[in-house]
């Protein structure tokens, strides 16, 4: 038995190819939606993973570092060393902010760590760690810096000594990590005009600055400049202790709050990322309708563009029932070379994307399916029509 | 029907081309990609540590001028900037009633004189009363023997004699008395003195003013600093090092300096002294770095970076930092036996300048490490080896 639907698209190849192409395009937007959106819940997971913490230690009653402003002293950590179940624990800072390098400047996480601790980045595709103390940096390849290049965060410059890569703040900024001295003068130091009219105005107190008193001033002027703050303590949960009974301990007796990894991404997906990641869903539902709609008109002005072809056959004695499979195959054959182009095509413009672009096999069999069974319905819509042709159409009626 | 045929096998090829790239498009991105790494062997090399720390220019003396009781200042006579040399006079504290109250104690000295001299006198005349009185009593006790006068005359000139005598003892204790009055009243004066001149503030030392705090008119307590000095020839800068990272800091150590004010430009140095006590608020330790030949318009203040060279380690185990990670909470590497990463615990010693990292236990010479890499490592990560992974 000769296939008919082999035979038809071998007839007109070209239309059949060329329409099955633009469909993949089609569907390529819709997979490469579906990806912004994966990359964006990504983004936020990836950022705890990479920070390496079993609880994040934060402010009381805040839902700290990410989602809100926090801030604590920077000795926090040595008490909750002294906890039992806790391994490691770490100060870190994040701040977003524009990094400066040449004439230029860059979206940035910066991000305060203390070297060989939670915080750090895990890996590297390039360079080196933090050998020094200070004025180092380690930056995502996304954030476009290169080896040996010089950045200015506020009022130092720092050379860039290693790259890392897919580290990443939940809003997608790259990061750039440096000492954590550094972070702390970088996100907490005023600026010199702010230091100076600061300093002029507590000269002017006279409380602050009495005559029978030498040295108060000083003594004043340098506790306002110190600021021994942090944003949020890492905690390396130990061997046979679980991160939930540690950080109700921590919640318990330090008088701070404590997120377990869970509780974490519970605050970033669910509350910070919520109303984009939304936007972006209520988005991706609509191409996903538009897509299929065009796929089933398509498939039926295809079919009804055969009309006359399908009343000759009709007109020979041809069965029903070979149509029908001749549009259904025809249908379905359409529909995966659309699903290949567009899979292909999504992931080859993915990496183009300024932020991540998350392309996930469930997501890809998800289509598939939609794709195919979109298909198969919009081909019994042409094959009603198909069946209702009058063979008499075929000689000119 | 031929055109048919090949028709159908170059629409089967384009399929089979179609289906080819995307077999290799799915196995190259997403969860079935390996992940790239790059590796090194690990190889014994010389390991040269640095130190890195962030110093601030100080002066090693510094001098706070003022007062040593409550004033007004009079005037200063140096402004910042000034080099002054030893002694020279930088300002004067007003001495409100110390110029009268020099003038009495200076008449009351002179007036101690007067009465030295006065009681002087007064011994004088009473040594020749004496003398006189002497006389006469010998005399008439000659008379009396010879019985030309009475007894009674006799008794009363040796009495006036004794009188006389005691008078000499009365006038020489009065000039006694004078001269230790008018030590007493020296003395004041030169107290007084002493206090005048206390309130002309010297310089301690040659140095250069850094600050006028109290400018004429102005009231100061005691101890408070009227003028700062510095000895410009004693700058260092005091560094702090991070604790973990201060190990082999010792005294002569060779610095390389670079002051902020002129960044390309390495000044030599050598640590000077480790100060015992370090910061536990900043976890820092602090030594004081002197330079080998002090520039020329350094600022007290500056800030400077300082790299200390300590001692190396002599053909030791080495990898680069990069492959040292953390996973599981344990410090080690990720190993690359039989094409599968395998992560070995190692122990870690110093680190040299270039970055790389001593390896004391846990690997041997010839092992092959993963150094690089463009995700996070797991025991079933498929790996593929390249040569570098920037550039992509």
């Amino acid at each position: 038995m000769i296939s008919l639907a082999g035979r038809d698209i071998l007839h007109s190849w070209g239309k059949f190819v060329l329409t099955g192409i633009g469909l993949g395009l089609l569907i390529g937007a819709t997979l490469t939606m579906a990806g912004v959106y994966r990359g964006m819940v990504d983004d936020a997971r990836v950022m705890l993973t990479n920070s390496g913490a079993d609880i994040w230690v934060v402010q009381q009653d805040t839902q700290g570092p990410y989602a809100e402003a926090s801030s604590i002293r920077d000795d926090v950590y040595r008490s909750l060393l002294g906890l039992p179940g806790v391994a490691l624990a770490a100060s870190v800072t994040y701040l977003t902010m524009q990094v400066r390098h040449g004439d230029t400047d860059s979206r940035t996480m910066v991000v305060g760590f203390e070297p060989g601790q939670p915080g750090e980045p895990g890996y590297l595709v390039a360079g080196r760690r933090l050998l020094r103390g200070h004025f180092e940096a380690i930056a995502d390849v996304k954030t476009g810096f290169r080896l040996g290049e010089r950045i200015r965060i506020r009022r130092h410059d720092y050379e860039v000594v290693g790259l890392t890569r897919r580290m990443v703040s939940s809003g997608g900024d790259p990061m750039v990590f440096i000492p954590l001295k550094d972070a702390q003068e970088a996100q907490f130091l005023k600026d010199n005009d702010a230091i100076i009219s600061d300093r002029a105005r507590t000269a002017a107190n006279p409380a602050l600055n009495h005559p029978g008193v030498p040295g108060l001033l000083d003594a004043v002027t340098a506790v306002q400049t110190i600021n021994r703050s942090v944003n949020a303590v890492l905690v390396k949960v130990g061997a046979g202790n679980t991160a939930e009974t540690v950080a109700r301990e921590i919640r318990r007796w330090k008088h701070l709050q404590a997120y377990t990894r869970e509780q974490m991404e519970e605050i970033l997906v669910a509350k910070l990322i919520a109303t984009s990641a939304k936007q972006i869903g209520m988005f991706l539902a609509i191409l996903t309708i538009v897509s299929a709609a065009i796929v089933a008109f398509i498939i039926y002005t295809m079919t009804l563009g055969k009309i006359r072809e399908i009343a000759v056959l009709k007109l020979i004695g041809t069965r029903n029932r070979t149509i029908a499979g001749m549009i259904l195959q025809q249908a379905m054959g359409l529909g995966l070379i659309g699903f290949v182009v567009g899979k292909i095509s999504a992931t080859l413009w993915g990496p183009a994307f300024p932020k991540y672009v998350l392309l996930e096999t469930g997501d890809a069999v998800r289509a598939f399916v939609i794709i195919m069974v979109v298909c198969a319905l919009a081909s019994t819509l042409a094959i009603r029509a198909a069946l209702k042709v009058d063979p008499a159409t075929a000689i000119g009626g | 029907m031929k055109s048919v045929l090949n028709r159908r096998s170059a629409f089967i090829l384009a399929g089979i081309a179609l289906l080819a790239v995307f077999v290799w498009v799915v196995a190259r991105s997403g969860p079935l990609a390996p992940v790239r790494v790059t590796v090194t062997q690990v190889a014994s090399v010389d390991l040269a540590p640095l130190l890195f720390g962030i110093g601030v220019v100080e002066a090693r003396r510094s001098y706070l001028v003022g007062p040593t009781s409550a004033g007004r200042v009079r005037r200063v006579a140096v402004d910042v900037g000034e080099a002054v040399r030893a002694g020279q006079l930088l300002a004067e504290m007003d001495p409100v009633d110390l110029d009268q109250r020099l003038a009495a104690t200076s008449a009351a000295a002179n007036r101690a004189q007067s009465a030295v001299d006065t009681a002087a006198a007064q011994l004088a005349d009473s040594v020749a009363r004496r003398k006189v009185a002497a006389a006469n009593a010998r005399r008439y006790e000659e008379l009396g023997r010879k019985g030309f006068v009475s007894s009674s005359v006799t008794e009363g000139k040796t009495q006036e004699m004794n009188s006389a005598t005691a008078q000499f003892a009365a006038a020489e204790a009065a000039l006694a008395g004078a001269r230790q009055d008018r030590t007493r009243l020296d003395a004041e004066r030169a107290g007084a003195q002493q206090q005048r001149s206390n309130l002309r503030l010297l310089a301690p030392a040659a140095g250069v003013v850094t600050a006028r705090d109290a400018e004429p008119g102005s009231t100061v307590v005691a101890g408070q600093a009227v003028v700062r000095l510095v000895a410009a020839d004693s700058l260092w800068l005091k560094l702090r090092l991070d604790q973990h990272r201060s190990a082999g800091l010792q005294v002569g150590l060779p610095a390389e300096i670079v002051l902020r004010s002129r960044p390309g430009q390495l000044l030599p140095g050598k640590v000077a002294r480790i100060e015992m006590l370090g910061d536990s608020v900043t976890e820092e330790r602090i030594a004081q770095v002197a330079f080998d030949t002090p520039p020329k318009d350094v600022s007290i203040g500056e800030m400077s970076e300082i790299t200390l060279h300590p001692p190396g380690v002599k053909q030791a185990l080495a990898v680069p930092g990069a492959a040292v990670r953390l996973h599981e909470g344990k410090t080690g590497v990720w190993l690359l036996a039989a094409g599968k990463p395998e992560f070995v615990p190692v122990r870690t010693g110093t680190s040299g300048a270039d970055g790389r990292v001593q390896i004391i236990a846990g690997l041997k010479d010839g092992d092959v490490v993963i150094v690089y890499s463009e995700g996070e490592l797991t025991e079933d990560s498929r790996i593929k080896v390249v040569s570098t992974l920037t550039g992509s």
